[in-house]
């Protein structure tokens, strides 16, 4: 069945079965590899878009669930005020290893600095618990996530 | 594993200088091959190219291309081989492109095992003096070309942010001015290098190359790619090692809308699609019924038996130092102690994967593998294939910690490519990527030690069972018994031990293939060999530090890793109730480590590491940013495997499959990390895999520290420090 989404601003349509998962759709049919496959289950947050701002994990959201909601993935955060400041604290702290897991990091990040601009150690904890990071890059995750918050408030 | 144990000096190898400089003919005719870079594609290199080894192209563009001899998985080996380069060459890091070495064991050997792979922490050990060579060879090259056209001294130019400048006459030129002249210049037979008081980008914290596409979605890994006409493949693998397909039936299978073809192999089955979601809803809908073979009944606590029946020995001397035997039977006090380690899977976040074309006569391969070579090697003979029929495009590696050095995943994608018409990617599901691994062995150790009245050391003896993972993967580095990796953190210990014996006892368990695991061989030794230094200080009713300390006579470098790691982890001071402090010391992968892992266990017994503090000495310092990101990336992945990590076999099934039963530490479980760094002018050491093995031991003691339980078998089993209600 066909479906037209909307994602990162620009209608899409894609003639899949409706239980597809929205991941798939992005990766193998849209050819838009910037979102990653890591579970398949919602375990890992490597696959995590926005729907409507708020973070989902992408691996297990069908494709007929979406209808006129927008998704935003890694290819257009940047655009928005929390992702640009979360990708440039991102490498101001040199915070990838081998990377795979970023993308999934940064959407959590920025949907959490998006809702709550001042989030306590607590608060990332809650928002970042659900993304798995292989090389350990946590540490400098709570950094960066600190430093994007502080920069947001001096106005940066 | 200190594999230049076995092999030759790494100064002198089959990468040496002259080896690899004189194979700039080979590499000077054109892009080696269409790759997928990680900063931009550069063009095709045309005649007037000056390619003097294997790593440097400069084309009259003026590019500055490299191409990396080590995959990048995390560890950030493609910014401090480009920085060793660089320093040399007399180019910014921004003035360079980098590419993924195409397969060629005689250009891109690792110079300390002796074929094309990255691991054992070795590039920049192995990379430390050729690397700078190339670099400085190529710049020699370049003003000496300068220079001719010039009509003055090559030795009154040099060389500066890819120009060549004569200063008494203000002139200079842009290399890629100069690189078709450059290229006529024979290779200099000898090059002298830099005095480390001279580097300019070697110990400074450079920027990772690799991290602008890595937080916008725009690099490639393995997984990403997208030949013309791919379809996507998941597969089912026989769910017992050895077992067969024995009855498939499909016909629900094929009415999934997207799927095209059902691909049965003798031990697996494969859906290609569409799409993975085709793909997976495709691999539901098959019945599938297999015959199990001859591992059916297998579990885990067979393997553990078999284990430790072999630790009765005898094994092969590893190291043998005056008569432990004798010394043991009069010592005044005797410490015994038998430990375990698990079964691990690596569950990279990339799951394994492998794109493949197989044509009438030739092969394509996009792959991220951390041997490449081999890669080419297997898959070739899997098509039935010439190697060099078999073109590999290689991609940065979202995760690697040694699962990415086998080449099994190519192969199966050859097997299911062959039945394909057109390019297929095959994605293995997390499920089938956690229980169809290659995993880190179970190892057994039993070991002993006797004490004199003052509780200092006298006899040491200690035989360990378990797999030859070398044995397998570079057979002519397993000689009479013996390994170099298998012992590597058991012997040549920091400490002052006399009479000293350790045996290894080969046992390749049935059933479960293995592999090397980050850390590899210490990732078993030091935690056996730093808890039971721990055992033997407690009995000795001694301080864990000054216990090791004392010990540390003739070993100043290991001494003062111990004493900072002391101060500033406040060893010593009170920790409340049910907290404790553990210290954990190696010498491994060529460099110096101490931690101090501080714990918290819980009145229901579970374990909290709230802070590590790590002492490093790893002689010189290419990056120390890098240093401290491998430090923190080393602590939470051994963390996570003493607090969690463990595959079982029951029914010769793996039992764990996704992060549900195989867990992770996550965020809000990780410790606060502290990096110290020993400033040092010895040559580099190892970095990526330090972290692991070390943190598992301090762990382990900082629980005994907290709760007087000696955790011998790992992972931490909270129900053994549940506290009585």
């Amino acid at each position: 069945m066909a479906f037209t989404i909307n994602i990162n601003g620009s209608g899409h349509s894609v003639d899949v079965d409706g239980d597809t998962p929205l991941l798939w759709v992005l990766r193998d049919v849209l050819g838009m590899t910037g979102t990653k496959f890591g579970c398949g289950a919602a375990l890992c947050g490597a696959c995590t878009v926005h729907i409507d701002g708020v973070a989902t994990r992408s691996c297990i959201t069908p494709i007929d669930s979406i209808e006129k909601a927008a998704v935003t993935t890694i290819e257009a955060i940047g655009a928005t005020a929390s992702g640009a400041g979360i990708q440039k604290a991102w490498l101001d702290h040199e915070v990838v290893q081998c990377g795979y897991c970023q993308s999934g990091q940064i959407m959590s990040a920025s949907a959490l600095l998006a809702s709550n601009p001042h989030p306590t150690d607590a608060d990332i904890d809650d928002a970042m618990s659900g993304n798995i990071c292989r090389c350990g890059t946590y540490v400098r995750i709570r950094e960066a996530i600190k430093l994007a918050a502080q920069s947001t408030t001096n106005g940066g | 594993m200190n594999l230049d144990r076995a092999h030759a000096d790494p100064d002198d190898t089959n990468l040496s200088r002259r080896g690899f400089l004189a194979s700039a003919a080979m590499a000077g005719g054109g892009l080696l091959l269409s790759l997928a870079l990680p900063f931009g594609r550069s063009e095709a290199a045309g005649s007037t190219d000056f390619a003097p080894n294997a790593f440097i192209r400069i084309g009259s563009d003026g590019q500055v291309v490299l191409t990396m001899p080590y995959v990048e998985m995390g560890q950030g080996t493609y910014t401090s081989v480009p920085m060793l380069i660089a320093e040399e060459l007399e180019v910014k890091l921004r003035q360079v492109r980098l590419e993924h070495a195409p397969p060629n064991e005689k250009l891109y050997a690792n110079p300390l095992l002796g074929v094309q792979a990255t691991g054992n922490s070795n590039a920049m050990r192995g990379g430390w003096k050729p690397l700078r060579e190339a670099g400085a060879s190529a710049r020699i090259m370049l003003v000496t070309a300068a220079a001719r056209r010039w009509r003055v001294d090559p030795t009154s130019c040099r060389a500066q942010d890819g120009e060549v400048i004569h200063d008494a006459t203000g002139r200079h030129i842009k290399y890629g001015d100069v690189a078709a002249e450059a290229a006529q210049i024979p290779v200099p037979e000898r090059v002298t290098l830099k005095r480390p008081e001279d580097f300019k980008l070697i110990g400074t914290p450079a920027k990772r190359l690799d991290a602008p596409g890595k937080v916008n979605g725009t690099v490639t890994y393995g997984i990403d790619a997208r030949p013309a006409g791919v379809k996507i493949a998941t597969l089912a693998q026989s769910p017992v090692f050895g077992g067969r397909l024995k009855s498939l039936e499909d016909s629900e299978a094929k009415a999934v809308k997207g799927v095209r073809q059902i691909v049965r192999l003798d031990d697996a089955v494969a859906v290609v699609a569409d799409h993975m979601g085709a793909a997976k809803k495709g691999l539901a809908a098959l019945k599938i019924e297999w015959d199990d073979g001859p591992h059916a009944a297998l579990s885990t606590a067979q393997i553990a038996g078999q284990l430790e029946q072999a630790t009765f020995g005898p094994g092969t001397v590893a190291q043998n130092s005056g008569d432990a035997d004798k010394a043991l039977a009069g010592a005044v006090t005797k410490v015994e102690a038998m430990y375990q380690l698990p079964f691990l899977a690596h569950a990279t976040m990339e799951p394994m994967n492998c794109t493949v074309h197989v044509r009438k006569d030739a092969c394509e391969i996009w792959i991220g593998s951390q041997a490449v070579a081999r890669v080419q090697a297997m898959a070739a003979k899997a098509a039935g294939l010439p190697p060099e029929k078999v073109i590999v495009h290689n991609h940065l590696i979202g995760g690697g910690f040694g699962r990415r050095l086998e080449a099994d995943g190519a192969v199966r994608a050859v097997e299911i490519a062959k039945h394909v018409d057109g390019p297929v990617k095959v994605v293995w599901t997390r499920e089938e990527d956690i229980q169809h691994g290659m995993y880190r062995p179970y190892w057994f150790d039993r070991i002993a030690a006797g004490l004199d009245a003052q509780g200092r050391p006298v006899a040491w003896k200690n035989r360990f069972a378990g797999p030859s993972v070398i044995a397998r993967w570079l057979p002519p580095a397993f000689k009479d018994g013996l390994d170099p990796d298998s012992t590597e953190g058991a012997i040549d210990l920091v400490y002052e031990m006399p009479n000293f014996h350790v045996e290894f006892v080969r046992v390749e368990p049935p059933g479960i293939p293995t592999a090397f695991w980050r850390s590899v061989g210490p990732s078993h030794n030091v935690f056996v060999t730093e808890s039971f230094v721990d055992e033997l200080a407690s009995a000795a009713r001694q301080d864990a530090v000054a216990y090791r300390r004392m010990l540390l006579d003739r070993n100043p470098r290991a001494r003062a890793v111990l004493d900072l790691v002391a101060e500033k982890s406040g060893w010593g001071q009170p920790l409340p109730k049910g907290s404790g402090r553990g210290v954990a010391l190696q010498y491994v992968f060529g460099s110096y480590l101490a931690q101090v892992a501080e714990v918290e266990v819980s009145s229901e017994g579970n374990v909290r590491v709230r802070r590590v503090v790590c002492a490093m000495d790893c002689g010189t310092v290419v990056n120390p940013d890098t240093v401290q990101a491998q430090l923190q990336s080393g602590v939470i992945f051994g963390a996570t495997a003493a607090l969690y990590g463990e595959i079982t076999l029951k029914n010769g099934r793996v039992e764990q499959s996704n992060f549900d039963t195989y867990q992770m530490l996550r965020m809000d479980q990780a410790p606060v990390i502290d990096v110290h760094i020993v400033k040092s002018a010895e040559p580099p050491g190892g970095m990526g895999e330090t972290g692991t093995s070390l943190i598992v031991p301090a762990i382990a003691n900082a629980i005994f520290a907290a709760t007087s339980k000696r955790l011998r078998k790992m992972p931490v089993d909270s129900n053994s420090l549940k506290q009585p209600a």
